[in-house]
């Protein structure tokens, strides 16, 4: 239960900081729920890079989907991932999962320190 | 242990945001900040527009005097209808920031000579820094700035500027810095306001871009040091025996009435004047920057009235440089192509005319040697004295890096372009000044404002008679029936072959004496043949009582003039035939003086081969015809044969001759001097080099072959390219023929940027395409609509509709209000 909070208040606090703040916002969201909600670290960890992963793949889905692979297929060329959309849904995913998921487990360690 | 954990784990999320959070180097470029890009809400994938996206919008202002409603059609075109004439520029300036913001920016920023700020100092093999100094020393911002009093000296001019720049603003002003153009996001900076001086920085952008091409006075000066004037004269002729000009020969011209000629001495001091040139970077516009325009009178025509048809050669960029659309006020209502950056209808058409442009291409850029006291540049030798100079000292930002201070001294003549800081690759220290007409005040947008406005042949002269650089030929036609063409720009008054080598600057001798009088610039109303036309050749015979100098292409304008005089009962279909037509006129008669000389009893089999299949071809450069490579490749080594012995002599830059100054000679000429190989002890004939350079074509077409390169669309690989050359925002590999010399002028990045077809019946009955789309986002489907549709040499109907219709009919697609408020 605490896994599953974790994951969903650090997906809702990175997208509503995203409307006003910088994309580094989602570690501090991360960050700070995992400060909030004692979870073991590994599990901290997890929290943070699923919810950001599914926040941020989810997001770049459905743009993508609306916009029949338009941007996607070209952006994929310039990074270079092969001209594929899936592959850049899937890199935006992981670069969001894995910054959410240092952070969570960053506050984890830091939630242990302090108590 | 745990302060280890957490030491480490900080560290890593820390250093993990940082490298996110920069702009990596990457094989001489830089990535984009990769967790912003990346993310959903502030990347590029805010850049995704829906393919079903919704373009309706209501929008206040409070900039504005009344109300204004666009309507877009399927296209995305926008049809602006406004109770003002100043809130219809507002709007335009919106609609161009909207769809196209960052072109805009980049094409001023170049032309301001601010690449490496956006860019770095390098990039690649790219010196930026030395292409701002370049610009800069050119003297564009000095002549921009010139310009710009000149505009807001016009009370009209500067209402609808302004109008314009507050439009461009009010949309940078709420753009959310995650709803930046993708390339914003990409290079990593942001917008910054619009200006006057950047619309007339655009403008000076485009004279260079049309008005440098006779800009060879470096290379033609080397030339001196290994030709003869004699020789000089055969190379580079003024005058091509073969040329149609746009004024038909025999028209008959009052004598000049400002008389210049040379200075005494010339012979010495400038003709046979020898210096050895070697500039540290001298960019020149695409030497196939041209165009085609035409208008027939009604008596050709099958609906009775004129039809004009206009399509202007340039880069064949993405973003398009032409963005279309609709303007009605109450008192006007135009249609056409817009430059994003500037106010205005600049090709188009209106209620009671049409309008066009192709380039006039003369001459107007000439260098001066500067002799200056010492190396501070403070004085310099004119006129007997020495006289001090002023100087310009340029700022020049550099992304990470230093400013640069540039100081410029300024002379009689104009910029020192090249001094000991910007050197002569020779590094003798020696000191050039530039001239060009683009450095002195004019007013550009005045012309297209009084057009988007005329109703008669009276009103376009009126509107262009204050046009000055880049000279252009303005074609008219009227729903009257009128129809009309005229070299209009302001030309300096020259004496033959004046300034097209460097010339001595240390007196008034040298510089331009006075300008031609507008009214005796080559012009034609309604001739006996019931046409005008015209594709960069020269306007006159040589009985014009003025020295031209520039570049003339001959070929496009005799076909286009063999085309109209043979077509009767003229429809627009006949029109759109002829625009996207493959003909290649130059191949014709090439092809027959190559065939002449070649002795084919030498051939061997796989030779005779390819010599067949180019003696079957019908000389039209479709995609998939092998004939145009086999003449093209072969008419390529026959010039090499023919020159290349000679030129190899200098490592200097040379200026290659014209096409047609091979063909020319080779069709009069039985022996030609340049033909011998000096390298060689014996003599070579025409003959000899027609066969040696066939079999050494055959040897090349063999590799083409292999390379799958042999036919003609795969070998010329015409493509659109994005602005800062990344190949997945460009299309490449277009399936359209045409190329060089041929009225489909259409080569690997360069061709027809718009064609437009306007029959001039009682409603308008227009036609249009350009290679591009009205979105300049590329995650946009609008981005690249038109390009399949042009390739395919298709057009589109457009809508010109007045308010009423417009409201009403199911055409439109999207309504954008703009009201006070």
């Amino acid at each position: 239960m605490k896994f599953i909070s974790s994951l969903l208040l650090t997906a809702l606090l990175s997208f509503a900081g995203a409307l006003f703040f910088p994309w580094w916002i989602i570690a501090v969201a991360a960050f700070v729920v995992a400060i909030l909600i004692p979870l073991k670290s590994g599990y901290s960890f997890i929290a943070g890079f699923v919810a950001l992963f599914l926040l941020w793949g989810l997001q770049a889905f459905f743009i993508d989907t609306a916009n029949h692979h338009i941007l996607s297929e070209k952006v994929a060329r310039l990074l270079p991932l092969g001209g594929s959309f899936i592959a850049l849904i899937l890199l935006s995913a992981f670069i969001g999962g894995l910054v959410a998921g240092m952070a969570a487990l960053t506050g984890s360690f830091a939630r242990k320190i302090s108590s | 242990m745990r302060f280890v954990a957490l030491s480490v784990s900080a560290i890593v999320t820390i250093a993990l945001i940082v490298v996110l959070n920069i702009q990596l180097p990457v094989g001489g470029s830089k990535t984009p900040r990769l967790g912003e890009f990346l993310s959903p809400q502030h990347g590029c994938w805010q850049n995704a527009e829906p393919f079903n996206k919704n373009f309706n919008a209501s929008l206040k202002f409070p900039g504005l005097k009344g109300n204004v409603k666009v309507y877009f059609d399927e296209r995305l075109v926008p049809h602006i209808y406004a109770d003002e004439e100043s809130d219809a520029y507002f709007v335009q300036g919106y609609l161009h920031a909207k769809f196209r913001l960052w072109q805009m920016e980049f094409q001023t920023h170049a032309a301001a000579g601010r690449l490496s700020e956006i860019l770095g100092a390098k990039s690649g093999d790219k010196n930026f820094v030395n292409i701002d100094r370049f610009f800069r020393r050119s003297g564009m911002v000095y002549g921009a700035e010139k310009s710009l009093q000149e505009l807001e000296a016009n009370p009209t001019i500067k209402k609808q500027a302004d109008a314009y720049t507050a439009g461009v603003n009010a949309y940078i002003k709420d753009l959310p810095a995650n709803q930046r153009p993708l390339e914003y996001k990409i290079l990593d900076y942001a917008p910054e306001p619009w200006t006057n001086l950047k619309t007339a920085l655009f403008l000076k952008y485009m004279a260079w871009e049309l008005a440098g091409k006779g800009d060879n006075d470096f290379e033609m000066t080397n030339a001196k040091n290994i030709f003869s004037s004699v020789d000089i004269e055969k190379l580079y002729p003024v005058f091509q025996d073969s040329v149609d000009p746009i004024v038909p020969r025999g028209t008959l011209y009052a004598a000049a009435s400002n008389v210049v000629s040379p200075p005494a001495g010339a012979d010495s001091s400038y003709f046979s004047a020898k210096d050895s040139i070697d500039p540290i970077i001298n960019i020149k516009p695409d030497i196939n920057n041209g165009s085609n325009n035409w208008a027939v009178s009604g008596m050709k025509t099958k609906s009775g009235s004129p039809i004009l048809c206009n399509d202007p050669h340039l880069g064949l960029n993405m973003p398009s440089l032409w963005y279309e659309m609709q303007i009605s006020t109450p008192g006007n209502n135009c249609y056409g192509a817009t430059f994003p950056g500037a106010p205005a209808v600049i090709i188009g058409f209106n209620d009671s005319c049409a309008w066009g442009v192709t380039n006039a291409g003369r001459d107007v850029k000439d260098y001066y040697e500067i002799k200056c006291k010492d190396s501070t540049m403070q004085q310099y030798w004119y006129n007997g004295q020495w006289v001090t100079s002023t100087f310009r000292n340029d700022t020049i930002k550099i992304k990470g890096q230093a400013d640069m201070i540039d100081h410029v001294a300024m002379t009689v003549f104009g910029p020192i372009i090249y001094d000991h800081t910007f050197a002569n690759k020779l590094n003798d220290h020696k000191y050039y000044a530039v001239r060009w007409k683009a450095h002195d005040a004019s007013n550009e947008i005045l012309t297209f404002y009084k057009l988007d406005r005329a109703k008669n042949y009276n009103d376009y002269l009126n509107a262009i008679s204050t046009f000055q650089c880049p000279g252009q030929n303005f074609i008219f036609a009227s729903k009257s029936g009128d129809i009309a063409i005229r070299q209009q720009g302001e030309f300096p008054a020259k004496w033959y072959r004046q300034g097209d080598f460097v010339m001595e600057g240390q007196d008034s001798n040298y510089q331009w004496q006075g300008y031609i009088p507008q009214a005796e610039n080559p012009i034609m109303l309604n001739p006996e043949r019931g046409f005008v036309s015209s594709a960069n050749q020269v306007p006159t015979d040589a009985t014009y009582p003025y020295y031209m100098g520039g570049s003339f292409p001959p070929y496009r304008g005799m076909i286009i003039n063999r085309k109209l005089t043979a077509l009767n009962n003229i429809t627009v279909e006949n029109m759109m035939d002829m625009q996207t037509d493959n003909y290649n006129i130059f191949a014709e008669y090439g092809r027959k003086v190559l065939l002449k000389y070649l002795d084919e009893s030498k051939l061997g089999n796989a030779e005779l081969n390819y010599l067949d299949t180019l003696k079957n071809w019908d000389l039209k450069n479709d995609i998939d015809q092998l004939g145009p490579t086999i003449f093209k490749v072969w008419w390529d080594q026959m010039e090499l044969a023919t020159w290349g012995d000679e030129f190899a002599r200098s490592k200097l830059p040379l200026k290659w001759p014209d096409e047609s100054t091979l063909l020319e000679s080779l069709m009069k000429d039985s022996s030609y001097k340049f033909a011998d190989d000096i390298r060689t002890p014996g003599i070579e004939t025409i003959g000899d080099i027609a066969l040696l350079s066939f079999k050494e074509a055959v040897l090349k077409l063999s590799q083409l072959k292999k390379d799958n390169k042999l036919e003609w669309g795969a070998y010329k690989e015409t493509g659109t390219r994005h602005l800062l050359s990344i190949p997945a925002f460009s299309r490449l590999n277009l399936p359209i023929g045409g190329g060089d010399h041929i009225i489909n002028a259409t080569k690997k990045d360069h061709g027809p940027s718009w064609r437009m077809i306007v029959s001039l019946t009682e409603n308008i009955d227009a036609y249009a395409v350009y290679p591009g789309g009205q979105s300049g986002n590329p995650g946009s489907k609008y981005y690249d609509t038109f390009v399949d549709t042009w390739a395919a040499g298709k057009y589109y109907k457009v809508l010109f509709m007045n308010r009423d219709n417009a409201e009403t009919t199911d055409s439109m697609k999207w309504t954008m209000t703009f009201v006070k408020g």
